[in-house]
């Protein structure tokens, strides 16, 4: 673990790694190079939205579902068999949800035909090669594949928070939306932060699904940090500047996990 | 109004109800229409209106993709590869955690950390020194660079999830089988290993599932076609200029269907594994 990355960060210093048998030393030269290119900043600024939106969907979803799925008003075989069915989309692999959606989102596929059956478009979109529309179809894509480990993790929370808080707010009058927002949500709030601070630092590395809906096209919409990283490196064979983007990745993965580490030592 | 029966009309319930209704549409249409895609012939994919069902049932994507021996290739690389890292890790993994629970044991923390960053460390970020190493290790292009890399990643955790699990069994066991006259190894065969097995299922599952869905490392540290996995596999289908969207369908069932029935199965062993981490250990 420590040695590669001692050698991607030797790598990005040099001018040549990897395929040249002498490389030479250059500093930050290549870190100056990738910021002068307005690819690689667009890719930082679409990796943001893309992560954020996410994580923010991501959460409300699954806490939605957790919600619904603890709730004592529906009847316990119901929600035993929807448990089991809502945490099927995170047994897929990035490749075949990609491939899924490429079908349901074709243009001539099923979402299109639905959407112009109720009247919602009047033409055909092309959901993953409209510049307008890729990079919103694929975060889409992403809150979709992602939701359930939010789910889960809530549904184990909510089961453990003690009865007696609630009958406690009841005392105190609390009716049950306020129960919610004074009792569950605050037992809740060391496991929202902890997923969402990994989900972050997950999905802002995000590689296979964008690599196979879109490839980072049409024309960089959805071109992401990792996807940019993996060009440089594996289709340019540009390894050293491809190294420097993988540092800064490295970097900003680094910061998030250091307020992870800290958040899960301050809740032990 | 609500029309009052012997039960209180309860909006909420209704609520509730409805968007579990909507919940259900979200999560499991798509998959149920790549499930249908499979069985139905090319013609009729993007028939409209769309229907769920085929018109015809048919098993020609499946057909083909087994009378064809480079997609069998995938499948089996899939099996042998995931199969082989989850068995190496279970085995370094349960002697490495019995050590650990065994014996005093002082890197803790660094060994916390270690887990921890091989979580959190960005994979596009190691690829690119693993490359290095892996052309000059001449191992480029062969199992042992997937089955040696994937172990990078499964072990620390692995490790962790045996020792914790080891843990909550109580030393005197081992003891009474030492005192016995037999030696740790005696022990840890005959009395460890045979109540570790829910501990050792959900290492199983976890490691699989991992190898299994692979992409980043298969992707770039393999070039034959011999030796590429299912998701790889796949995505090389997809590029090329015409391909059948139901046999498509069908690798993906095929792909997916391993982790579904582990799922289906082992479900409790399979959200300890999946959930890997995120949860205070």
């Amino acid at each position: 673990m420590i040695f590669p990355m001692a050698t991607v960060f030797r790598y990005s210093l040099l001018e040549g790694a990897i395929l040249s048998p002498d490389p030479t030393f250059v500093g930050l030269q290549n870190f100056k190079t990738l910021f002068a290119d307005p690819v690689f900043l667009q890719s930082i600024g679409q990796t943001l939205y893309f992560t954020v939106m996410s994580v923010i969907f991501h959460l409300i979803i699954g806490l939605a579902f957790a919600l619904m799925l603890n709730s004592h008003r529906v009847n316990p075989r119901v929600r035993s068999i929807l448990r089991v069915l809502y945490i099927l989309p995170w047994l897929f692999t990035a490749v075949i949800i990609a491939i899924i959606w490429r079908l349901i989102l074709d243009p001539n596929g099923v979402v299109n035909a639905i959407l112009i059956d109720l009247g919602l478009l009047d033409f055909k979109v092309e959901w993953f090669s409209s510049p307008k529309t890729a990079i919103h179809a694929l975060t889409f894509v992403n809150i979709w594949a992602g939701y359930p480990l939010y789910m889960v993790t809530l549904l184990a929370g909510l089961q453990g928070i003690p009865k007696e808080l609630y009958e406690a707010a009841a005392i105190d009058g609390a009716r049950e939306p306020q129960q919610l927002w004074h009792v569950t949500l605050p037992q809740l709030k060391p496991i929202i932060v902890s997923i969402a601070l990994l989900d972050f630092i997950w999905t802002m590395q995000v590689f296979p699904l964008v690599w196979m809906t879109t490839g980072g096209g049409p024309i960089h919409a959805t071109e992401m940090m990792s996807v940019y990283t993996y060009k440089l490196a594996f289709s340019r064979f540009q390894f050293s500047l491809a190294s420097a983007s993988a540092v800064i990745i490295f970097i900003l993965s680094m910061a998030m996990t250091y307020f992870y580490i800290k958040h899960q030592n301050a809740t032990n | 109004m609500a029309i009052r029966s012997k039960k209180k009309f309860d909006a909420t319930a209704w609520l509730i109800y409805f968007g579990l209704g909507v919940g259900l549409v979200f999560s499991c249409f798509p998959i149920v229409w790549m499930f249908f895609t499979a069985l139905k012939s090319n013609t009729e994919i993007f028939a409209l209106p769309p229907r769920i069902l085929p018109e015809v049932f048919t098993l020609d994507a499946y057909r083909s993709i087994f009378s064809d021996p480079v997609k069998i290739r995938f499948f089996i690389n899939s099996y042998l590869i995931s199969g082989v890292v989850t068995l190496l890790t279970v085995i370094v993994a349960t002697l490495a955690a019995y050590s650990f629970s065994r014996y005093e044991f002082r890197l803790k923390k660094p060994f916390n950390l270690l887990v921890i960053s091989t979580q959190t460390v960005p994979p596009i970020t190691l690829i690119i020194p693993y490359f290095g190493m892996v052309v000059t290790f001449g191992i480029f292009d062969t199992y042992a660079a997937l089955i040696l890399t994937y172990m990078v990643f499964t072990l620390p955790y692995a490790i962790l999830l045996m020792t914790g699990y080891l843990n909550t069994l109580p030393k005197d066991l081992d003891e009474a089988v030492q005192v016995d006259g037999g030696t740790s190894w005696t022990a840890l065969w005959r009395v460890v290993v045979p109540l570790s097995i829910p501990g050792i299922v959900a290492t199983s599952v976890y490691t699989f599932l991992l190898c299994w869905n692979e992409f980043l490392f298969a992707l770039t540290l393999t070039k034959s076609m011999d030796l590429r996995t299912v998701p790889i596999g796949i995505s090389l289908l997809m590029g090329q200029h015409a391909f059948e969207w139901n046999e498509m369908m069908a690798m993906s069932v095929l792909g997916s269907l391993p982790l579904l029935l582990l799922y289906l199965l082992a479900q409790r062993y399979f959200l300890a594994g999946m959930t890997a981490g995120s949860v205070k250990s």
